[in-house]
């Protein structure tokens, strides 16, 4: 039989694909519906939050930063609560990493300061010395872009349903609606709105006098996005 | 067409590869070791403003070597070997020389605009599909123009059956396309919502569902990336070189189809302890041990291609080359299923034995048979003997140092790494903080650092000796080249 397929290359192929696609339809397909559904009190990511996630992206935090979390006593000690297949509902795409040069970031905001954030990211190594991380000063005066994250809110809420604008259920029984507003001039101005309250913790000078103005730096961005990973 | 003489093989495209194979390791490489010295010394993050940072360049790296060195180094050698184990030659059909050149010229665009937008931050953040939606695009032509070339050729053949080569280069075209299509399946969003940058895309999958697709591409990547396409040209380049018969056909057999059925379950083993389901971890860590068999299988078969002719190993840098390079494809596909063990895994994942695994396979095994694949193809594109030799030994121990102290230091680094994460007191606090477990890595990111260093002071020596032999080898014109071992200088 082997002797006749290496003598027709047609079928040969046919068999490898076969062979080789057996995995994926067993393994991948059956899980999908399944996996997607989101934790309570888990909510889509809101505008500014998105832009800081984008940064996130941008300057690939996630080639040194984990956003899981094992069910192993050394990790929930460290970290907090092991991570939940619901939890991630609303990430595309997944940012888990695959190495900790440095610690896992899946729930940060519980337990670091967006004027903590502000002085780790300028210089990391004037507050924890040692520390190895790349100081990303550039996030102070580059701006974000609103746009294309606004862009995301719009293109996630048509194609895949994510709930904007309806009320999502919260671990305490209440229930709070992120908001996706008709226009993008509605929406920078709902950003601006976020980016002030973290720019009012944060004693750059040169940040605060952006978000006056109008404009929003990439680090109040991210930050944003830091605080919400809880 | 079809009276000229079928041995008159027109070489025109794997030249170009060649080109490329070396041009772009060299920047790989040269990115690498740059990324490897910045986590031991952090003040090298600051040669160029943002774009030097460890994490904008790591993507580079990883592109630059994978897409870049290798793919150009599976190409070249498509191009080389396809014409000759197919009996049939480029110049027979115009048509194929004109996709052949045009493969070229899209692959080398596409990666010159990889490399700019990497730089720019553009990046989907997606292990080995880091690429927006434009440049995927362009992937898929080039890969397409890929397989028209090969089941052309295929189509135009004298010799009817297939070798063992055709059957890996087959493989790898399939199973890349239908990887890369699934994963980079993503929604343009300025398409959608008439907002935003027109190039950034979000992807179909979300959270557990994109981490699953993303490592049955991931791992598979190195599965027809790093593994089948480099088996095509060792069960090509070895036997030529050594002159000696492919030692078993049955377990050739065996181990290609094996190695297409097993290796596809195995990216589970990215994920164990996630949130994916528990039968798909376990399901990534049963076959990660099975895969040892047609891993084993191969480089099995290759080594005794070698027996009664050992000798080989004292005399020719190439047999040196691609005898190491099979064990250490050995090595790694031996440790590669011991991290896959769940509690292996449970200590060594997210730590730097990883990386450590990753490069005794590239470094060791993609690394130093795409380099001993060129080293053959040079004296008979070019019709020239090769250099020196000397260079080759020189080059062979300087590299081979390199990767023994890369994979030594990353083994030792990991498991402090892991150690330190789970270590606890008396009363069962954690013993180190977080701070603690990344200064006590500094020696070993330092003997990395130097052991990439000596690898890639090695790829240059290559890449010189190369360009001395096609600027003032020997002529070899006007004599027929020894089918077996290439031409060599002694000096
Ligand atoms: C070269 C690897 C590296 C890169 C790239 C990197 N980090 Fe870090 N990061 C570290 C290390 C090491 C630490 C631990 C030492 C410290 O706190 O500075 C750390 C710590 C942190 C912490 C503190 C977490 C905690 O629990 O104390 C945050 C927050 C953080 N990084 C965010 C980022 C963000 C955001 C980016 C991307 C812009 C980033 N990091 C890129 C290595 C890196
Ligand atoms: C000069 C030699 C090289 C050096 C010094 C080097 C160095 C590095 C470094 C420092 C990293 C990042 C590790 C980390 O994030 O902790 C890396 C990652 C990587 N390199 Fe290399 N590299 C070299 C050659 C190669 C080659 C030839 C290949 C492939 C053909 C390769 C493939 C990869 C891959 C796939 C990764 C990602 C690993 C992972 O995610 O675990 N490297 N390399």
């Amino acid at each position: 039989m082997f002797h006749w397929l290496e003598q027709r290359p047609f079928f040969f192929a046919v068999g490898v694909f076969l062979t080789v696609s057996f995995a994926g339809l067993i393994e991948i397909l059956p899980n999908f519906a399944e996996q997607a559904r989101p934790t309570v009190g888990t909510k889509p990511y809101s505008g500014l939050e998105l832009a800081g996630r984008h940064v996130y992206i941008e300057d690939s935090c996630n080639a040194c930063h984990s956003q899981l979390i094992r069910p192993f006593k050394n990790e929930t000690d460290r970290y907090g609560m092991y991570s939940l297949s619901g939890e991630y509902a609303y990430d595309r795409p997944f940012l888990w990493g695959s190495k900790r040069t440095g610690p896992d970031l899946m729930r940060v905001g519980n337990y670091r300061t967006t004027d903590w954030h502000e002085n780790h990211m300028f210089e990391p190594t004037s507050v924890v010395p040692g520390s190895i991380m790349p100081a990303y000063k550039h996030m102070f005066s580059k701006v974000a872009d609103l746009e294309t994250a606004y862009a995301e809110m719009v293109t996630v809420n048509k194609v895949f349903n994510v709930p904007y604008n309806q009320p999502i259920t919260m671990k305490d029984g209440s229930t709070e609606t992120v908001k996706l507003a008709e226009t993008f001039d509605e929406a920078r101005a709902d950003m601006l709105a976020e980016a002030k309250l973290i720019a009012a913790d944060m004693k750059n000078q040169d940040v605060k006098d952006a978000v006056e103005r109008g404009e929003i730096p990439q680090i109040v961005a991210l930050i944003a996005y830091l605080n919400s990973l809880k | 067409m079809g009276n000229q003489n079928p041995l008159a093989y027109d070489y025109t495209v794997a030249k170009l590869f060649l080109f490329t194979t070396v041009l772009f390791g060299i920047i790989g490489m040269t990115v690498g070791v740059l990324i490897a010295f910045q986590m031991a010394f952090p003040e090298l993050n600051y040669l160029f403003g943002e774009y030097a940072t460890f994490s904008r360049l790591r993507p580079i790296h990883t592109n630059g070597v994978a897409f870049g060195f290798t793919v150009s180094g599976i190409f070249a050698s498509w191009y080389y070997v396809g014409q000759r184990v197919l009996k049939v030659s480029m110049a027979e059909s115009k048509f194929l020389m004109t996709v052949g050149k045009l493969h070229f010229a899209v692959y080398v665009l596409t990666i010159l605009l990889a490399v700019v937008t990497l730089f720019m931050g553009i990046t989907t953040s997606k292990e080995y599909s880091e690429l927006e939606w434009p440049l995927d695009l362009l992937v898929v032509v080039f890969w397409v123009l890929w397989g028209v070339s090969i089941f052309g050729l295929i189509g135009i053949r004298r010799e009817r059956t297939l070798y063992i080569s055709i059957w890996y280069y087959i493989a790898a075209f399939l199973a890349v396309a239908m990887l890369f299509l699934f994963n980079n399946m993503a929604v343009p969003t300025a398409i959608v919502s008439g907002h935003g940058d027109w190039f950034h895309s979000v992807s179909w999958y979300a959270g557990t569902n994109d981490a699953l697709v993303q490592w049955w591409f991931g791992h598979n990547a190195v599965a027809f990336v790093f593994t089948t396409p480099i088996v095509a040209m060792i069960y090509y380049f070895l036997p030529k070189e050594s002159g000696q018969a492919v030692y078993s056909y049955k377990l050739s057999l065996l181990s290609f189809w094996g190695l297409m059925f097993v290796y596809l379950w195995a990216g589970g083993h990215h994920l164990i302890y996630s949130t994916v389901p528990d039968w798909m971890q376990t399901m990534g860590s049963v076959f990660s041990v099975v895969l040892i068999l047609p891993s084993w299988g191969s480089a099995i078969n290759m080594l005794l291609t070698m027996k009664g002719e050992w000798q080989q190993l004292q005399t020719n840098p190439l047999i040196k080359f691609m005898v190491l390079g099979s064990t250490f494809y050995m090595l790694s596909t031996l440790e590669g299923p011991i991290q896959a063990i769940k509690s292996v895994n449970a200590l060594a994942h997210f730590t730097d034995w990883i990386p450590g695994h990753v490069h005794d396979g590239t470094l060791g095994w993609v690394g130093f048979m795409v380099i001993a694949a060129m080293y053959h193809m040079t004296p008979r594109l070019f019709k020239k003997e090769l250099y020196s030799k000397s260079l080759m030994e020189t080059q062979f121990w300087l590299q081979t140092t390199g990767i023994v102290l890369y994979f030594s230091s990353m083994w030792i680094a990991g498991i402090t790494q892991g150690m330190m994460w789970r270590a606890t007191d008396e009363f069962g606090n954690l013993s180190y903080s977080f701070i603690d477990t990344v200064v006590v890595l500094h020696p070993y990111y330092t003997i990395r650092a130097i052991g990439g260093l000596l690898y890639l002071v090695g790829i240059f020596i290559w890449a010189y000796n190369l360009y001395k032999t096609i600027k003032v080898g020997r002529d070899l014109s006007d004599k027929e080249i020894n089918v077996n071992a290439s031409p060599m200088s002694a000096n």
